[in-house]
């Protein structure tokens, strides 16, 4: 036995070849779809997460295709912390309104104004949202939540099913999820419970842009490289705003950035960049040596198992 | 981890684009190095980076260990860190200039063969790990066994810690004749053995100088190269209809598509379809392919297909070439492996979701049960438990179009689902499960199921 063991065979370097291969972009794509269309065949009242952030963009464009030329059968939620980056709503309205869709929203500051909940010291809303959020599904009985969550983006997510089972608190219980075999989905759950779907799950970030890139779709102009005006705080690049930054200590300076999430600007940091069209961004990612959160997310470095926390609790 | 590559050159946009993606499995007894052969196949993919690599050196650190534990970047549950162990699958991904990996990341653990099944359903390709100085062992075979039974197309079986037993080609030889020869009886299509070390990275990556004596690729050589597509012109056509595309817009007043994704086989247009289980027939007027048209689309596209005729099909229909239909039946036979907590038992009242439909079912036998160690069958367990193989006999309230999973792992596979709460209960895959079954033991062998 001196060369390799194979009993029959092997490709050699023809394993891409074939009229019926398919590129990973297409593979991932038709995924993303059969997904789509199983929770429109099966639940009663999906509705899709929509932050304006690239990952919930490119699952509203795959919704677009696994229904056209129908309309998307599914309304969208936005959980809005209060502390948006104004473009990023001036393409959530636009968008809602070039495709005639309906939008839910549910507002962290509402809750706030109310008392029912209390801002933190550190100024950070994204922890708030999980309240506004299960509360909605309750009070608007979605049955099904579409999420842009993607198992890439942090080990607790690594462990998630395609279809994420929550209970009448939105809880997530990983001991408790259902294995999932083949392509075969089960959506069944009580009354008060429901589903997070995940569509991009097998996707990474570097997917997410090129498929942008190749499906030419729009984004928040705030992803490419801009002057703004930021300031430092815990190592991360912040924007100031109303939301309570910088502080007297913190001086703004300006600076060519640009953002890789879209969340809360009290803690979603821009990285230096020089990456002005989709094509310098895809190049940069790819070169990158830091992880989105890990670069741009405050939240998630709380404690090592703050997204498991989070999750655990109704977070998306 | 002795070395760290570092990545050369970025790729290029369209070196990034040009790639396929392969799904494959790793399974590996706890000890046989399976978290350092993913860690070093992600580590030197880039696919750790530099913050990950950071949390595990403070975590590490914290512990008061010498180096970094590269399972904590595997294992991300608050119960995994604390118990250090791997509780559930996780899928992880990683990249190439060539190819796009998911990986189902298996726990080892004897008992949790349901987590390798659910890993194996939808590989491409599984990671069959030995330690170089134990050879094949019991666990070997029932990672085999699962291979062959849930058909993965390809398997590799890389022994380990070569480096403990001074690289010998000899000891290499031996495992993998004895593997090769277990598997291929067992209907494993294609084996590659691969001398490997993890720990030192031979042959993981980069090729070992240490075996002059191997002439074969590296593990992420032969995963870059193996081929995903396959031969579609013998595949029979299947398209499980999901949802009925109906805009009743002025644009399009009279557009009716039957959408699914194709799990088997391609649909040309002009071709004659059959509906199923209804047997109504009709042609394709036309393909969308997500809004495009297309004169031929193909496993596993998601498109939609258009029909000459307006003929009742619904969501769960089953849409196959005229000439190729398979047999519908309300007397399901299959091989089945039991993943929930609750046994399954005869005369359990059950769902049956097969493809896009669901249909009331009856467990009217369970025939046997198989022991993975030697492939014997054990008859009327009376019931199957958690992590069981076996096979039933099921009763179906509905007539359905069923392929033998050996023909399609798409059109040939169900799971049973409790109606009462919603529990996925159990994996089945139709029709005869192993090339060549083992007789039936006598029941005084019978001495317990050691899952």
């Amino acid at each position: 036995m001196t060369t390799a063991a194979t009993v029959s065979e092997a490709a050699g370097d023809s394993g891409d070849a074939g009229p019926y291969a398919l590129s990973h972009l297409d593979a991932l794509e038709s995924e993303a779809v059969h997904i789509f269309r199983e929770v429109a065949g099966e639940f009663e009242r999906p509705v899709v997460l929509f932050s304006s952030g690239k990952d919930s963009i490119v699952m509203l464009h795959l919704a677009l295709k696994a229904f056209a030329p129908a309309p998307v059968p599914f309304s969208l939620l936005h959980v809005d912390t209060g502390h948006n980056f104004p473009e990023v709503l001036e393409y959530r309205d636009r968008t809602v309104a070039a495709h005639g869709l309906r939008l839910h929203v549910a507002s962290v500051q509402d809750y706030i104004d109310r008392g029912v909940l209390k801002e933190r010291p550190d100024g950070t809303r994204n922890p708030l949202q999980t309240v506004p959020l299960t509360e909605k599904i309750q009070s608007e009985r979605f049955d099904a939540v579409f999420g842009g969550g993607r198992r890439d983006e942090e080990k607790a997510r690594a462990k998630e099913r395609v279809f994420s089972l929550r209970d009448e608190f939105s809880q997530w219980d990983p001991r408790r999820q259902r294995p999932e075999l083949w392509q075969l989905y089960n959506g069944r759950h009580a009354p008060g419970e429901h589903v997070r779907v995940f569509p991009l799950s097998n996707w990474t970030e570097l997917d997410v842009w090129q498929y942008i890139a190749r499906e030419h779709i729009e984004l928040p102009e705030i992803y490419f490289a801009h002057e703004r005006e930021v300031f430092q705080r815990a190592g991360m690049w912040l924007t100031a705003g109303e939301w309570g930054g910088p502080k007297e200590s913190e001086t703004v300076e300006k600076r060519q950035v640009r953002y890789r999430t879209v969340g809360d600007m009290s803690c979603t940091g821009a990285v230096d960049s020089d990456a002005t069209t989709l094509d310098a961004v895809i190049t940069e990612i790819a070169a990158s040596r830091l992880t989105e959160r890990g670069a741009t997310r405050a939240d998630d470095k709380m404690s090592e198992a703050a997204m498991e926390d989070r999750k655990r609790e109704g977070y998306f | 981890m002795t070395s760290a590559t570092e990545p050369t050159e970025p790729l290029s946009v369209e070196q990034l684009s040009a790639t396929t993606l392969l799904r494959f499995a790793t399974a590996g007894s706890v000890d046989d190095g399976k978290s350092t052969l993913v860690g070093r196949l992600l580590h030197d993919s880039k696919s750790v980076l530099t913050d990950q690599l950071e949390a595990v050196e403070r975590v590490s650190a914290d512990r008061g260990q010498d180096t970094p534990d590269l399972a904590l970047l595997t294992d991300g549950l608050r119960a995994e860190r604390e118990q250090g162990i791997t509780i559930d699958v996780a899928y992880r991904y990683f990249a190439t200039a060539r190819r796009r990996f998911i990986l189902a990341d298996t726990p080892g653990h004897v008992q949790y063969t349901r987590n390798m099944v659910t890993g194996a359903s939808t590989a491409d390709l599984a990671v069959v790990l030995v330690d170089a100085r134990n050879g094949v062992i019991e666990q070997t075979r029932r990672h085999a066994a699962v291979a062959a039974l849930l058909r993965v197309p390809h398997v590799v079986l890389a022994v380990n810690k070569m480096d403990l037993v001074d690289y010998r080609e000899s000891v290499f030889a031996a495992i993998a004749e004895e593997f090769t020869a277990y598997a291929s009886e067992l209907g494993v299509p294609e084996i590659t053995a691969i001398p490997i070390s993890a720990l030192a990275g031979d042959n993981v990556v980069e090729p070992s100088a240490n075996m002059d004596w191997y002439g074969g690729p590296t593990v992420l050589e032969h995963l870059e190269t193996v081929p995903v597509s396959h031969d579609l012109a013998h595949c029979h056509a299947r398209l499980p209809v999901q949802y009925v595309i109906r805009p009743q817009t002025a644009e399009h007043p009279d557009y009716r598509g039957y959408a699914g994704q194709i799990a088997a086989g391609t649909f040309r247009v002009g071709e004659s379809v059959t509906v199923l289980p209804s047997g109504r027939t009709s042609k394709v007027a036309g393909i969308d392919l997500l809004g495009t048209p297309v004169d031929i689309a193909w496993t596993p596209q998601s498109v939609t297909l258009l029909l000459a005729d307006d003929i009742d099909i619904s969501r769960g229909d089953l849409l196959v070439p005229s000439k190729d239909a398979p047999p519908t039946t309300q007397d399901v036979e299959a091989t089945v492996c039991h993943v929930a907590d609750q046994p399954l038992t005869v005369g359990h009242r059950v769902l049956l979701k097969h493809g896009t439909r669901t249909v009331k079912a009856i467990v009217k036998d369970i025939p046997s049960r198989l022991t993975l160690d030697d492939l014997s069958l054990h008859p009327h367990p009376g019931r199957l438990v958690a992590n069981d193989i076996g096979r039933v006999k099921i009763r179906t309230a509905e007539p359905l179009p069923l392929d033998s999973y050996a023909d399609s792992r798409r059109t040939g596979a169900f799971i049973l689902i409790d109606p009462s709460d919603g529990t996925t209960l159990t994996a089945g895959m139709v029709g005869e499960s192993f090339a060549a079954p083992q007789p039936v033991k006598n029941e005084g062998d019978d001495d317990g199921w050691d899952f």
